[in-house]
């Protein structure tokens, strides 16, 4: 716990300009949207920190504030811990820089994102559906999704 | 000529193929949720030995079954490969819904964009299970009702009987009044 705290008191000082709120016993930290990639890279890279795999990468929709939270689970295998990235992007522009250019698992986990809530991943080798038939319209865990099929409560 | 009486039996030759098909019916299994552990609980353990009632052993290939158990939630997706297995299966096939979802959709009634609403609107049902998974005991009653309705002649696909039995239950309940109970529960608690 420590070490934990200690990693991210350095993440802390290094960027705390991109750092909109941290809450250092839920592990996890809030940053801002246009930093995304420097930020991720730093935190695969960084000698003490070296979180080398993304173990989960899902979307919250909160469809009052009108936003997406992105949300990456990160665990390094060299310090056994994990930690939680989050960010936020508007509703309406739902676009975002690829992660998959630094863990290669995140292409299917963005494509998966983009499956089931629309986010678009800019950069991405191949952002097509990967659960759904390719002729799904819409995407169906928003908050706000509606079809023919569906029996409304 | 009494000891011929005793050592001949009369019957008519559906009877007699009837007896035959409902003591060896052997399941091929479909399980794509949590029914499915209960499911192989029952049919693959040594522990309820599914063999007593003559369901002797587990087919993986359509073309060696009997009975088709359908295990767990059917999603648009599953509609397909479901299906195809039932449309494989070999003259005269049986068609067992173990548990709530694949009975009616289960929790998943409601604001979901995939889950059928119950298996018998793709292929037809025999004998429901109901259960959230139904025990490996529910199967077995299941299984009995299967034979005794195969003995009787009464299964979905004939012409004299539409309705479908419910399994584990008091005899002579079907769907239609479980479906009036249901909607007045409902209507008490002001979901409809």
């Amino acid at each position: 716990m420590n070490k934990m705290t200690a990693s991210i008191e350095k993440i802390y000082n290094k960027y705390q300009k991109f750092i909109v709120e941290n809450v250092i016993s839920k592990k996890e930290l809030r940053i801002n949207s246009e930093n995304l990639i420097d930020f991720m890279y730093f935190m695969r890279n960084d000698s003490d920190l070296k979180y080398d795999i993304l173990c989960d990468h899902t979307v919250v929709d909160w469809v009052n504030n009108n936003s997406f939270d992105l949300v990456y689970n990160l665990y390094s295998t060299e310090y056994k811990n994990y930690i939680i990235i989050s960010t936020t992007i508007p509703r309406n522009k739902p676009i975002i820089n690829t992660v998959s250019g630094i863990w290669r698992i995140a292409e299917w986990q963005e494509r998966e994102a983009y499956d089931f809530f629309g986010v678009l991943y800019t950069d991405h080798k191949d952002l097509r559906r990967l659960f759904l038939e390719d002729d799904w319209i819409g995407f169906p865990l928003r908050k706000d999704y509606k079809d023919n099929f569906m029996l409304e409560m | 000529m009494e000891s011929l009486n005793k050592s001949i039996i009369t019957t008519n030759l559906d009877k007699m193929l009837n007896w035959a098909r409902s003591n060896s019916i052997w399941p091929l299994t479909f399980g794509t949720s949590c029914c499915a552990i209960e499911m192989m609980m029952a049919t693959g353990s040594s522990h309820y030995d599914l063999a007593r009632f003559g369901s002797e052993v587990v087919r993986v290939s359509p073309r060696q079954a009997d009975v088709l158990i359908v295990a767990g939630t059917i999603v648009k997706r599953m509609v397909k490969p479901l299906k195809m297995l039932f449309n494989q299966m070999m003259e005269p096939k049986y068609v067992i819904a173990t548990g709530s979802c694949t009975i009616s959709g289960g929790p998943f009634i409601y604001n979901s964009y995939t889950t059928i609403r119950g298996v018998d609107k793709v292929i037809p049902v025999d004998v429901y299970v109901p259960g959230c998974p139904p025990r490996p005991e529910a199967l077995f009653w299941g299984i009995l009702v299967l034979q005794k309705m195969i003995k009787k002649n009464s299964l979905i696909k004939s012409t004299n009987n539409k309705k479908p039995v419910l399994a584990a239950l008091p005899e002579g309940i079907m769907l239609e009044e479980i479906h009036d109970e249901m909607k007045k529960v409902l209507m008490n608690k002001k979901y409809l």
